[in-house]
């Protein structure tokens, strides 16, 4: 993940920077302005038709339009006071061609037909003066058109609908709670998204996509003033591809447990209740012994452990050296997948990369080149089966067709190859967590997302958690602090002995999945049922300066 | 033309402020021009030419404000932009740390904007990169590199005259080069104002000779070692330190705050050898001059021989602590000595020279404590000179612990961050007792 855009997403990272010119979106605008749909669809078809037109006159092979405007909404409070209503829209064009099979992009945030036009002949000559540089010509996987088609996240109610004062009045009832509850500071955050992308390429689509997302979360301190130690709790609610219906709580979709977790809805206000309990316990817990423990990892942690290990050694472009510069190469390679026996985990690692999964961040209808949604295996009872790619990679890996992973995160950003949401599946067997924590002799339980760091081939890891459990002989005995567990990615997912059962299942994620040069965000989330990992080494991270 | 003079802008935003009825209006107009190209496998993979604009508006009724934008820039979209601000701000919750705005204050003009960066072009960036392609191509090497050039604007003015405008350029470039074998890489990394100083061809020259040297890396036990961090992994390391806030630090939840409450203004926080500050007018690092509370934005001291000499007050902290507000970092600089990379080797009896730090994550906010690995070239060093490339190691380490461990310093270099892409000024630097946990097999 990328740290500067975490830092802007989460609740602690609101104003936490001193340097100057930080802003957290580009611009800002009325509410009402979301709820008026943009421009007309047929007058971004007909600027598409004079893009697409203009780079083929100056001698484009293929060329993509997008039309996009990307709205957000930023409602930011800490304790009793609202900090920041932002909203923010930014709409433009961003405009990529093949000629003399190279790639050109330009991109303006001027959309009159005279300036598309410009923007076609601009990314032409993008392309035409890289070419000079002399390289081995794109190949483009073949991809049939759709003509006019759309497609929406399935939203029971579209979040900029919502009044402001709604969510205000939501994040400081939330705070109060907090407060009231022993925490010193509260920062709470509620951020939605709609993408509204109109896509047109040579191939003779024309898509219009209509996409939403939500993420509320907070954080929640406690200071001990006499120590000068501080801990803090964030919340364990997900990024979601969803409506504001993720905050209406529902009975079934809670987990109970030594924390209640929380399935495909959301309850914010007990939660931070949860957490400042818990900040309070944590001030005063046992700092971990350094050792070996079996690790029982909650779907609320384990999705970060799944994002930086399995989705981003998976993904193509890294495989083939494309984003050696900067987010690295993968120990996976395509002699590993061409053996069809190199043991990424256990048995009963199964991972599937999936652009189709309900309420996911990933889900869409089709990715931006056009390619619809698919679904596949990644992992296979613990072995490699397959990569993430796109149009121009799919012959790499003797496909007739993309896997569908193009993304963008802006009109003002090239499109390029993005990891899917990629997901643990469940155990084949009935599992519940109190059964798996049953078994365990010496063992932490670790529950929400800490710390992550992981090398840029993606070997070694180290990741820290938000409440973490010590359990001796089966059962859960007192609260640990200071904890962090590092190993190496196929020794970790070998040492896998138990998934608990689909009734487990939750999805995780983040909007800031970081790659490219320069860099851009991915919002992707990682499904996962609790899941125990043998024998890993935690390591004590209290220091004093 | 997304690059406004200084006086069109200023005529365009007095224009906007005159639609204003409210209390208080701010508006801000951003500007910016340039491309990139990206390059792996010595071949061109993506490349892009980007050019936008854009007005923001905050009005302010009592202390509630609201804010709209727009990226049209005729009369009717100008008002019609401002009177959507100011419904939104009589919509708007009060907010209780609301401050009134400041009225007009002289900027220094900013050494910032150098005209050979704003004149590149599609074909100038081609040929900055066909050069690092064949450095590496000769050495039977294979690179991945990115150079981005920017040419941007931005200027601000409010209802009690306030006015700024600032123009800047800048170029970065960093490029990894890998053997074909996948067991050494190298990197280096460049960030000016002024392209006249960027050499692709000498910055991948350098990456070439540590991937070659890097191959065939041995494992050695991880634990506490001296290491002498290259400015561009100091550089990285020490970003995360960078955040001399007082508020966080009166509250009580900063690596700043003192135990028992407030905060360590005035302590010996690290070694004296350390000098940190930001000069806008450095001529290495220049920097913004511009601050939209109208105060001056001057060469100031963080630390100075160790001691915390300054923290930044926002406003309202200030007011409420009754202290003056201020000061702003524009930039960070740190001091360093005249001791080359080859002498701080040649001092070192045993030690680890590492070239390049990765994926560095916060891990306790209250030490500063962080987790990052070394890439791109680590080296043992022994009896004053490199004996042979090691394999990487993650480390944890607080850059607070590090300053109080500084042996030498080294020249100062700008350098980049390898994440946010930001320019610092920062020395290489010889730190005793630094704590690797654990190995990676990544090359």
């Amino acid at each position: 993940m990328k740290r500067k855009d975490f830092l802007q997403l989460s609740a602690m990272g609101a104003g936490a920077m001193m340097l100057p010119d930080f802003a957290l979106f580009g611009k800002s605008i009325d509410p009402s302005q979301f709820l008026n749909d943009g421009m007309d669809v047929s007058i971004k078809k007909q600027l598409a038709d004079v893009a697409l037109n203009a780079a083929r006159a100056k001698g484009a092979t293929y060329a993509d339009v997008r039309i996009g405007r990307y709205l957000n909404q930023f409602v930011a409070t800490r304790e009793n006071r609202v900090q920041n209503v932002a909203n923010s829209e930014s709409f433009g064009v961003g405009i990529r061609v093949l000629a003399n099979g190279c790639w050109g992009f330009a991109a303006s945030n001027r959309v009159t037909k005279e300036d598309v036009a410009k923007t076609a002949e601009r990314a032409v000559a993008v392309a035409k003066a890289n070419s000079k540089i002399g390289s081995d010509p794109v190949q483009l996987a073949a991809q049939k058109g759709f003509g006019d088609v759309t497609w929406k996240t399935p939203i029971e109610r579209n979040a900029f609908e919502v009044p402001v004062k709604d969510k205000v009045d939501l994040l400081l009832s939330v705070n109060a709670a907090a407060m009231a509850a022993g925490a010193n500071f509260v920062n709470s955050v509620i951020l939605a998204v709609n993408e509204q992308k109109f896509f047109a390429s040579t191939d003779g689509s024309y898509i219009d996509q209509d996409i939403h997302r939500l993420f509320p979360n907070f954080t929640v301190s406690r200071v001990d003033r006499a120590s000068g130690k501080f801990e803090s709790r964030k919340s364990l609610s997900s990024p979601v591809g969803m409506g504001y219906e993720y905050l209406t709580s529902t009975p079934g979709s809670k987990v109970p447990g030594i924390i209640t977790r929380y399935k495909d809805r959301y309850d914010m206000l007990e939660d931070v209740k949860s957490a400042a309990a818990e900040v309070a316990q944590k001030l005063t817990a046992k700092s971990v012994e350094p050792g070996k423990y079996d690790l029982i990892l909650d779907p609320s942690h384990l999705w970060l452990t799944i994002h930086e290990s399995v989705a981003h050694p998976t993904e193509l472009d890294r495989v083939l050296g494309y984003e050696a510069n900067y987010a690295g190469t993968s120990f996976l390679t395509l002699e590993k997948l061409k053996t069809k026996n190199f043991k990424f985990g256990s048995n009963l690692v199964n991972v599937v990369a999936d652009k189709l999964q309900p309420g996911s961040l990933g889900a869409i209808g089709y990715d931006d080149e056009g390619v619809p949604a698919k679904k596949w295996d990644l992992i296979k009872d613990g072995v490699l089966v397959n990569f993430q790619a796109i149009r121009d990679q799919a012959h790499i890996l003797g496909l007739k067709e993309s896997q569908g992973c193009c993304y963008a995160q802006s009109w003002n950003d090239v499109q390029f190859q993005r990891m899917p949401n990629v997901s643990l599946q469940p155990g084949k067997t009935k599992l519940s967590v109190d059964d798996m924590i049953k078994n365990v002799e010496k063992g932490i339980y670790i529950i929400g997302d800490g710390s992550f760091s992981i090398d840029q081939q993606r070997y070694n890891f180290q990741f820290g958690g938000q409440t973490f459990y010590e359990i001796k002989n089966g059962k859960i005995v007192g609260m640990l602090k200071d904890v962090s567990y590092q190993a190496n990615t196929q020794e970790f997912w070998n040492s896998c002995t138990a998934i608990a059962d689909q009734s487990d299942y939750r999805l995780g994620g983040a909007f800031n999945d970081g790659k490219g040069q320069p860099g851009q965000s991915n919002a992707v989330s990682h499904g996962s049922s609790t899941t125990r990992f043998d024998g890993v080494n935690v390591i004590n991270t209290a220091r004093k300066i | 033309m997304a690059i406004l003079s200084k006086e069109e802008a200023q005529a365009l935003l007095k224009k906007v402020i005159a639609f204003s009825k409210a209390d208080e209006c701010e508006v801000s107009l951003n500007g910016s021009e340039g491309g990139n190209i990206r390059y792996a496998r010595n071949a061109v993979s993506t490349a892009g030419d980007i050019s936008t604009m854009s007005l923001a508006v905050s009005s302010t009724y009592g202390k509630k404000t609201g804010s709209a934008s727009i990226n049209e820039f005729d009369d009717k979209s100008l008002e019609k932009v401002v009177r959507r601000a100011e419904e939104l701000a009589q919509l708007a919750p009060e907010n209780p740390e609301s401050m009134p705005l400041m009225g007009p204050a002289n900027f220094k003009e900013a050494i910032t904007y150098v005209p050979a960066t704003a004149a590149m072009t599609p074909e100038s960036r081609a040929e900055a990169v066909g050069k690092s392609i064949k450095v590496a191509k000769d050495a039977k090497l294979e690179a991945a590199g990115f150079i981005e050039n920017t040419t941007g604007f931005s200027a601000f003015m409010n209802s009690k005259g306030l006015f700024g405008y600032n123009k800047s350029t800048d170029v970065i470039f960093s490029i990894t080069t890998r053997n074909q074998e996948g067991t050494g890489s190298g990197y280096a990394a460049r960030g000016f104002n002024d392209v006249t100083k960027l050499d692709t061809l000498s910055a991948t020259k350098v990456a070439a000779s540590k991937a070659n040297g890097s191959a065939a890396a041995k494992a050695i036990e991880p634990g506490k070692y001296t290491v002498i961090l290259e400015p561009v992994a100091a550089t990285y390391m020490l970003e995360n330190m960078f955040r001399f806030d007082a508020r966080s630090a009166d509250e009580g939840r900063s690596f700043l705050s003192k135990p028992g409450g407030g905060n360590r203004l005035g302590e010996q926080l690290m070694d004296e050898k350390v000098n940190i500050y930001s000069d806008p007018f450095h001529p290495d690092l220049p920097a913004s001059t511009l601050n939209r509370d109208g105060l001056p934005v001057e060469r100031v001291n963080w630390i100075e021989k160790g001691v915390v000499k300054n923290l930044n007050y926002s406003r309202f902290w200030a007011e409420k602590k009754g202290v003056k507000p201020g000061p702003f970092a524009s930039n960070i600089i740190m001091d360093g000595g005249t001791a080359s990379i080859e002498d701080l080797i040649k001092s070192t009896e045993r030690g680890i020279l590492v070239s390049r730090l990765w994926y560095i994550r916060m891990v306790d906010p209250q030490s500063l404590l962080l987790t990052g690995l070394t890439r791109d070239g680590t080296f043992y060093i022994e009896n004053g000179q490199i004996k042979y490339p090691v394999k990487n190691f993650r480390f944890n380490e607080s850059p607070v612990i590090m300053l109080n461990n500084v042996e030498a310093l080294g020249k100062q270099e700008r350098s980049i961050s390898v994440e946010s892409y930001r320019s610092y000024l920062i020395p290489a630097m010889k730190i005793r007792d630094f704590t690797f946990t654990s190995l990676s097999d990544a090359v």
